[in-house]
């Protein structure tokens, strides 16, 4: 990882210490060519766009909640209020070179065609989920008989924005349905460190808490 | 209005004589004219941290200081002075009186050269991109080549997007507040009711009330009174007025102001009158009516922003009626897909349009936010130099 050495630090930023940040943010910057230009959508607070402006990326974030993007524009990124499901149809083809779509798929109404817009307006998506074929997820449904509630995933079914979980087995299942390149794909365990990298699908699927996905679109040189 | 402050302002004015006309949409060319301004804080050897700021339809440049007719505090005391979020002891603030105006800008009731008289209907028609001109000529007077920012509500959020596109090269960073890029219907609807009603007072002799030493006091009230409940919003009405009674318990079974809100609406048609111009009102609103940066780029309002590097953060308001979220989420997506660096928040708030006048705490960390960070990204030391 080069991450102990961002390339543009902020004029009194803390220094770098990847404590700081959660174990997929650090994956997912790390995927990110420095200098190039991110659309992060479903943005949160801001701190994945934080991490990456600190090295270097010209970063843009969406973000649903009010409150997430105040926070973001009080931290001086550029981020907009809008909706990943209707608000990505307004970029043009080509507009970044990542757009990232952070533990925000399950939230989408439309996956599928949210997956498609990110290979449209980027040259290459970064997509993380969380794995809902991980085996305490499998244990909870089939020994305790209901919907399974993890640390990360804390919402009770009725109150989930969540409404489309998928497996990483799903996720796979529909890249290649559309015709999307996996470049790189890591599986992250209950404590967002990388599992052994020459595993079986069936392993991360089991195994992996969640999924990151560098993806790009299959036929077209990059 | 007094007229004390129209040709001879208490401000600061830059006269342009006929050698260097404003060149306006209509095709005249506006010679002599003369621009009133204030200016707050202190401009950097570099010449570097000037912000412009645009004021709104029936405000004017007294942002900051007591008013000279109205003796009033500062028209934006919550968003410059020192310590603001545009902070006068970090940034130089420039802020002119529009043209069209008439606190000390050419405009209707300015003295026409040609007949020692006020100009009345005689001025020239003037629009949103000619008030930017000539605050740009304004600029070049000054020797201020790039804008740190340039900030502005409303009337002033139309200025703001006019100068991005005008001059992007001229303007670092950018603050459209509560606007759009297009006046809608509805909302011309409004001015021609406001223009109508101004119109319809016999004191308003086609324009000319100055030469017979009255002003159409009426006409121009109703239109400031159906024009302020456009800036309020209904909750806000209702929690400051509800069905109230005005110092009585009953109804008078008349037409006298039995109500609370009608009181404070006859108030600020009242006061109104006091300071503006109503030929004035009818030329502003004009400029906004005719504003509509997408028109003058093939209907593409994403062409007009091609290329920009100007960093901008749009706000809207969440009750504001005016000019709703949806016109401000339109200019994001032009921005967007223009390729700019934009941010964009929605604030939540009862007070309706004029909320980004008043004291909205998360408004105003926003904008604190938005411009110390340009003002890192343009280099600029926290004392401004």
């Amino acid at each position: 990882m080069t991450l102990s050495q961002p390339t543009l630090p902020l004029n009194g930023a803390a220094p770098f210490n990847p404590a700081d940040h959660r174990g997929d943010h650090l994956l997912v910057a790390e995927m990110v060519a420095p200098g190039s230009r991110v659309l992060d959508v479903g943005c949160g607070d801001g701190d994945l766009l934080q991490l990456l402006e600190r090295r270097g990326v010209d970063g843009r974030g969406i973000e649903l909640s009010r409150e997430g993007v105040n926070h973001c524009v009080a931290k001086g990124l550029a981020v907009v209020q809008g909706d990943a499901d209707t608000d990505l149809d307004a970029y043009p083809d080509d507009a970044f070179d990542y757009v990232i779509l952070s533990q925000t798929l399950q939230a989408t109404r439309q996956p599928r065609a949210v997956l498609e817009n990110l290979l449209r307006i980027g040259h290459r998506a970064i997509v993380s989920f969380p794995n809902f074929g991980f085996w305490k997820m499998r244990l909870q449904l089939l020994v305790g008989g209901h919907m399974p509630r993890t640390d990360n995933l804390p919402a009770t079914w009725y109150d989930t924005p969540n409404i489309h979980f998928c497996t990483i087995k799903d996720f796979v299942q529909l890249c290649d349905e559309i015709n999307v390149k996996m470049e790189r794909a890591v599986a992250l365990d209950l404590y967002g460190r990388p599992l052994r990298l020459n595993a079986p699908w069936w392993f991360w699927n089991l195994f992996g808490e969640q999924g990151v996905f560098l993806l790009s679109r299959r036929g077209k040189e990059r | 209005m007094q007229p004390q402050e129209v040709d001879r302002p208490s401000s600061l004015v830059a006269a342009f004589g006929k050698d260097q006309p404003l060149k306006l949409d209509c095709g005249v060319d506006l010679a002599p004219f003369q621009i009133a301004y204030q200016t707050y804080g202190t401009l950097n050897a570099a010449r570097t941290n000037a912000i412009l700021v645009c004021h709104a339809l029936t405000m004017d440049q007294h942002m900051a200081n007591v008013h000279p007719v109205t003796g009033k505090p500062g028209g934006w005391l919550a968003m410059i002075g020192p310590g603001r979020p545009i902070d006068t002891d970090r940034f130089f603030v420039i802020c002119p009186n529009v043209i069209g105006g008439c606190m000390g800008s050419t405009g209707p009731a300015s003295t026409n050269p040609d007949t020692g008289k006020p100009w009345g209907l005689d001025f020239p028609i003037v629009t949103i991109p000619d008030m930017v001109r000539a605050q740009a000529m304004l600029l070049d007077r000054l020797g201020i080549d790039t804008l740190f920012s340039v900030v502005g509500g409303s009337m002033g959020g139309m200025q703001t997007l006019q100068w991005s596109v005008a001059y992007p090269r001229r303007v670092f960073s950018a603050l459209p507040i509560a606007c759009a890029t297009r006046h809608s219907a509805q909302n011309i609807a409004f001015h021609e009711l406001g223009r109508q009603a101004v119109m319809a007072d016999p004191d308003w002799r086609q324009g000319r009330y100055f030469e017979h030493g009255i002003q159409p006091h009426r006409g121009l009230g109703v239109a400031r009174m159906a024009a302020h409940i456009t800036y309020l919003s209904d909750a806000a009405l209702h929690r400051k007025f509800g069905r109230r009674m005005q110092d009585r318990d009953l109804p008078t079974f008349s037409f006298d102001a039995d109500f609370q809100v009608e009181s404070y609406l006859r108030h600020q048609g009242s006061s109104f009158v006091e300071r503006f111009d109503a030929n004035s009102y009818l030329y502003l609103t004009r400029a906004m009516d005719y504003f509509d940066i997408a028109a003058d780029h093939d209907g593409v309002l994403a062409r007009a922003f091609r290329g920009t590097t100007t960093r901008f953060c749009v706000v809207s308001f969440t009750s504001d009626w005016l000019f709703p979220t949806a016109e401000s989420r339109a200019i994001v997506h032009a921005l967007n897909a223009g390729g700019a660096r934009v941010s964009f928040a929605e604030i939540e708030t009862d007070k309706g349009h004029d909320a980004f006048l008043l004291d909205v705490p998360e408004f105003l960390d926003i904008a604190r936010a938005f411009l110390q960070s340009a003002a890192a990204a343009r280099g600029l030391t926290p004392s401004g130099a």
